[in-house]
């Protein structure tokens, strides 16, 4: 019929598993044209990956594709056997997968890697073969190609181990590449870099391509056409400029307002849910600070191991070069940095997790930081700095049951307060949080993340700290999620007046919720200042590059003319 | 709890072969306590005018060297045998799974030195330092309690302290910290805990091992001493006898320790796949 | 190489808690080595006394862990009672046939066990996989005594294809002359062809023995590792890049999954160490094992401390070669540094 490169229709795909059959795909229809990228979006269980894996017949033992037809090339390739399909894979269509490192053979030289599959699919004499390896790699701008081929994919950095999992793909000229959340847990600046390479290696071949991703707006300023995808189903279908003009289709318009970059506001994200406290007044800030660091320093050994059981410890690794800074009472302060550059050490030394090198905490004027860690865990004040952990699930005991988990914090901190007052405190915290009393027996394992984000920050709210640290809370969470956790931790800032400290990755993020940031880099504040000021006027130079690196979405008045 | 019941039977549903591992364990640990009031004749009293006879109706298992009935020796001897075995291993497990909880939670010197202390004792082959150990505490039960305690310490170290640093940095730790819980209790309330399941596959397994150990030091002549019933010892006795056919004697002993042991093994297989569904093998 | 001389350096350490632990187990020991020594347990109070002060017993502990340790340095381990040849030289004498028999059953476990294991985790659920499984769950179930005891039942009582199990050879055929001392290869390098197959026929039950026991934790770890190896992402890519199927399973997975596989070997050779000491008394095999356990039946406790200084230090030594293996098979333990 048409002239698309590939053409899913209907495609239904099924697991079975411990609680019997669950339709992962439920009548997926979309097109890709030669030379287009398609953007498939959707959040965690939307089937997006599942429908990029069965196109390449790899999905696992426990699926089954139960209808639909995927044409390539003239042929439904869900009907292909496996010789057939292993003469177009790594040929005529290829796939780019998630985390680069373990997506790559560990004990092979990553040039051997790439040698096996042309290798396989054009045979020729090893030195043409090498030939083409160290061209697929200057391809992807990877400079000294001839060194890099014979790297290790440990010896590589992530963003590096992506480029060359790109020219793998690549490397025999497929028409069809899929990409499949290619740059998650890459950082911003890599993401940039490394989908500024893959767009222009795909247009410069004129390949059409695939990108899968949970970013509706990386999605948006890479390809063409979205299809937007959930629970198993596409509900829309669309030209980038339509998409953000026009959405029609609910969850679409749901999942724009989710997105952090799509609004100036807190209040503007997801308005209809999680109403948020108009912002009290701001009192003047004449008391001393809830919490004031000066000149923290923190260094790692980089141990190797040495001859005997003692270890050389000659060279260390700086990962928090002395910062200082000061929060107000009912502030909500962001730190913001890449991976690296030690922000979550110095949120810990904060939190007084980890003891600092060098450098003076204050709580309330109060020095504590001569206090060893192990022991400021039982002093009372501890539950002044309260700390929300990034992974909701890796962050509850799997064997506490929701009050437990609320409770254990109350019973440590507070513990001449009896068992009325206990269960009081629990359900006040958890009302709080809006999570349903009625959850409270339930067990982790039970919940949905997003409540057990909940969870974690109910556990923090309940002994009623005066400073929240919160150490990248969201980024764990679908986007609908984080918008309604987001504005969750506003309204609790604004209603109890607890101040926070907000360490993120994510620009976006922290403007919406924070009155200041700080820009972490290398160990070093870079640059501080009010939100809007950082935001729009950046001083400093890695801020620019890390603002320009962020993916955003067009606004609706740009959209219109894309 | 309604939840662990069902996934217990889907678990015993779909793998036959931890339900017959149970009714094996059921048989063992009925004949180690009833045993020696359930058994035909005297284990120890010898009558030599009925020695070395094949079995038949009278003598289950046949009749040893000195006229002892082999079924009412091997169905008393279990008592002997899994209670050395169930002693030991939960002596390493209690001692090895605090130890290598606290060296995977501190690291540090601690988890430095025990941890070349544990390589020390795995550069000897286990079963020789099980002999040393037996042969310098002297024969008796209670050295071979020890020493098979001692050679299964490294397993519940290196797995209890493997299992702790997994998790020794998981967020929940860190809340637990914050929310005011020290070291002790950190390790007691929420490491070891969490870490038990693990722990428990791996007694069941070590469990067959001990079996194994207690009745291969009596094969030697360590540890239990004849005229005592001991699944090791009977086979020692009945060895002279098969190069002349009468395998009887050694044979059925031996077939109680490989049951024993093959349920301890069955048992962990099925306890791996109650703990960790994904880990199936 | 810097690598190679740690991990070299690394053993030290070992050796030495090896040989502390070896010391204090003998301290340990009932009865009084001056007794022993003085040949005599009749021999009066002087005799004893004298001996005592000759062999150092009335020196403080750790003035005796030092002569201990500077004559084991020396190669001395003292004397034994029962052959009244040195036990270093006893050890030297008997070592032969407990490693050819431990070697061959090694490789006749290797030989079964990773295909079997390798061919288990290709077509989970298959019949190859479910024997794969009751292969190793009753291979860890045999007590390796009764296994060896069974066989000789079956095959030397009842079917008469076996010879009788009394060690290596006949008592009355004539050893070949000693080159290597593993009877397999001497009768060889004589030309004796019928000298070999007698070795060979005396070896085999012994053999099959210790392999069956070393068999199952070598198929399983095989298994699991391949299964796991096979299902990491990095297979993945190398489907979706339509290599072929040998090649993703030879030079991708195999490969990859050696690493535990070799980490298993080790313990694996241990564990037939100790089993030694039993299959060697079953088969009354002339070698180490049998000579410890005779000592230490005697309460002669200087073979026993020799031998089990030897156990450990060829344990060490073997670790030491896996090691370096695993370093050959892995890059990222960084012994093959390069750009």
């Amino acid at each position: 019929m048409s002239d698309a490169l590939l053409s899913v229709r209907d495609l239904s795909v099924e697991f079975r598993t411990r609680s019997g059959i669950v339709p992962a795909l439920r009548g997926v229809s979309f097109e890709v044209a030669p030379g287009e990228m398609l953007g498939i979006v959707g959040e965690s269980g939307s089937g997006k990956s599942v429908t990029a894996y069965s196109v390449l017949g790899l999905l696992e033992a426990s699926a089954r594709v139960t209808g639909g037809q995927a044409i390539f090339g003239g042929r439904d390739v869900l009907r292909l056997g496996q010789a057939a399909l292993n003469e177009l894979r790594g040929a005529e269509m290829s796939i780019v997968f998630q985390n680069p490192r373990t997506a790559l053979n560990p004990i092979r030289p990553v040039g051997a890697q790439i040698a096996d599959v042309i290798a396989r699919h054009d045979p020729a004499p090893p030195a043409v073969i090498r030939e083409r390896v160290l061209e697929a790699l200057r391809q992807m701008r990877i400079a000294e190609p001839e060194r890099r081929a014979s790297a290790y994919p440990f010896e590589l950095s992530g963003g590096m181990c992506q480029r060359i999992g790109i020219a793998m793909a690549l490397a025999c000229a497929p028409r069809l590449l899929i990409a499949d959340e290619p740059t998650t847990g890459l950082d911003v600046t890599t993401q940039a870099a490394v989908m500024d390479l893959f767009r222009d290696a795909v247009r410069a071949r004129g390949v059409g391509s695939i990108l899968i991703t949970h970013d509706l707006a990386l999605a948006s300023q890479y390809c063409d056409r979205i299809v937007v995808m959930q629970t198993g189903k596409v509900v829309e279908d669309a030209p980038v400029s339509e998409i953000f003009a026009r959405p029609r289709h609910p969850y679409t318009q749901r999942l724009l307002r989710s997105t952090p970059s799509s609004v100036d506001r807190i209040e503007d994200l997801v308005p209809e849910e999680e109403p948020v406290a108009p912002a009290p007044p701001r009192a003047p800030t004449s008391g001393p600070p809830v919490l004031e660091v000066r000149g923290l320093r923190k260094s790692y050994a980089l141990s190797r191991p040495g001859l005997f059981w003692w270890r050389r410890n000659t060279e260390r690794l700086q990962a928090v070069g002395g910062v200082g800074l000061a929060i107000q009472p009912g502030e909500a302060v962001g730190l913001v940095g890449e991976s690296g550059c030690g922000k979550s050490t110095l949120s810990r030394m904060i939190c007084r997790l980890i003891q600092p090198d060098e450098g003076e905490v204050l709580l309330d004027g109060e020095p504590i930081h001569r206090i060893a860690p192990g022991r400021f865990a039982r002093m009372p004040q501890r539950r002044q700095i309260q700390m929300v952990f990034q992974d909701p699930t890796e962050s509850l005991n799997p064997r506490f049951s929701v009050f437990d988990a609320i409770a254990d914090p109350v019973k440590q901190l507070m513990p001449r307060e009896g068992t009325a007052l206990l269960r009081q405190r629990v359900e006040r915290a958890a009302a709080q949080v809006g999570l349903p009393l009625a959850l409270l027996p339930r067990y982790p394992h039970q919940l949905s993340g997003g409540q057990k984000a909940r969870v974690g920050i109910a556990r923090a709210m309940a002994v009623e700290p005066r400073l929240l640290v919160l150490d990248e809370p969201t980024s764990a969470l679908d986007v609908s999620v984080q918008a309604v956790v987001l504005k969750l931790l506003t309204r609790l800032r604004r209603q109890e007046g607890v101040a926070q400290l907000f360490v993120s990755h994510d620009l976006n993020v922290v403007r919406l919720l924070c009155d200041r940031i700080l820009v972490m880099h290398k160990g070093q504040v870079v640059e501080s200042g009010p939100a809007e000021q950082v935001f729009n006027n950046p001083a400093h130079d890695y801020t620019r590059s890390l603002l320009a690196a962020i993916p955003r979405l067009p606004m609706p008045q740009e959209a219109g003319t894309l | 709890m309604r939840e662990k019941l069902s996934l217990l039977r889907y678990v015993l549903a779909g793998n036959p072969v931890t339900l017959l591992a149970l009714v094996m364990l059921a048989v063992l640990l009925g004949c180690a306590v009833l045993g020696p009031s359930l058994v035909p004749y005297d284990p120890i009293a010898t009558n030599t005018s009925v020695a070395l006879q094949a079995p038949s109706a009278a003598h289950w298992f046949g009749t040893d060297q000195l006229g002892r009935d082999v079924f009412s020796r091997v169905v008393v001897a279990a008592r002997l045998d899994l209670s050395i075995a169930f002693a030991a291993v939960l002596l390493s497990m209690a001692i090895g799974s605090v130890l290598g909880a606290a060296m995977g939670y501190f690291r540090g010197w601690l988890d430095t030195a025990a941890s070349r202390a544990t390589d020390v004792l795995m550069a000897f082959p286990l079963f020789v330092l099980a002999m040393a150990m037996v042969a310098a505490l002297g024969n008796s039960v209670s050295s071979v309690v020890y020493a098979t305690a001692v050679i299964n310490l490294p397993f519940y170290i290196r797995l209890a302290r493997a299992e702790t640093s997994i998790r020794r940095d998981m967020g929940y730790i860190e809340a637990a910290r914050v929310g005011g819980s020290g070291h002790a209790r950190i390790l007691r309330v929420f490491l070891l805990p969490n870490i038990l399941p693990s722990l428990v596959v791996q007694a069941s397994v070590n469990l067959g091992w001990a079996v194994l150990n207690t009745a291969g030091l009596s094969f030697i002549g360590l540890g239990v001493r004849a005229p005592t019933p001991e699944w090791g010892i009977m086979v020692a006795e009945g060895a002279q006898f098969i190069v002349s056919g009468r395998w009887w004697i050694a044979a059925f002993p031996g077939a109680a320790l490989m049951l024993a042991v093959f349920c301890f093994n069955l048992l962990g297989d099925g306890l791996r796949d109650i703990v960790d569904p994904r880990s199936r093998t | 190489m810097a690598f190679l001389l740690r991990r070299l350096l690394g053993v030290v350490p070992t050796l030495f808690g090896v040989v502390v632990a070896a010391f204090v187990l003998t301290r340990l020991l009932p009865g009084d080595p001056a007794v022993f020594f003085a040949n005599s347990v009749t021999a009066d109070a002087a005799t004893i006394e004298a001996v005592r002060q000759k062999l150092g017993l009335d020196l403080p502990l750790w003035q005796q862990f030092l002569i201990y340790t500077g004559q084991l340095l020396r190669g001395d381990l003292g004397n034994s009672i029962g052959s009244g040849q040195p036990v270093a030289v006893d050890l030297l004498r008997l070592l032969p046939a407990s490693a050819e028999l431990t070697l061959v059953a090694f490789a006749l476990a290797v030989l079964v066990a990773v295909p079997l294991g390798i061919a288990a985790a290709l077509r989970p659920g298959s019949i190859i996989d479910h024997a794969c499984r009751l292969l190793s769950t009753a291979g860890v179930s045999l007590p390796t005594f009764v296994t060896g005891l069974l066989l000789i039942y079956i095959f030397y009582y009842q079917l008469g294809t076996a010879p009788e199990p009394i060690g290596r050879i006949d008592p009355f055929a004539i050893p070949p002359p000693a080159v290597t001392g593993f009877l397999l290869i001497d009768t060889l390098l004589a030309g004796d062809s019928e000298g070999f197959v007698a070795a060979a026929r005396q070896i085999v039950l012994p053999a099959v023995t210790m392999a069956l026991f070393a068999l199952a934790p070598l198929a399983r770890m095989t298994r699991a590792s391949m299964l796991g190896v096979l299902g990491s992402e990095f297979i993945r890519t190398a489907r979706a890049n339509g290599l072929r199927r040998r090649k993703i399973i030879f030079s991708y997975a195999l490969r990859n999954a050696l690493l535990p596989i070799v980490t298993t070997l080790g313990m694996v050779f241990s564990n037939m160490l100790g089993a030694n000491v039993l299959v060697e008394r079953v088969f009354a095999w002339p070698g180490v094992g049998s000579y410890a356990l005779d000592s230490l039946i005697a309460l002669d406790y200087a073979p026993v401390q020799g031998f089990m200084l030897l156990m450990a230090t060829i344990f060490v030594l073997v670790n030491l070669v896996i090691d370096l293996a695993y370093a050959v098979i892995d890059p990222r333990t960084g012994l093959f540094q390069h750009a």
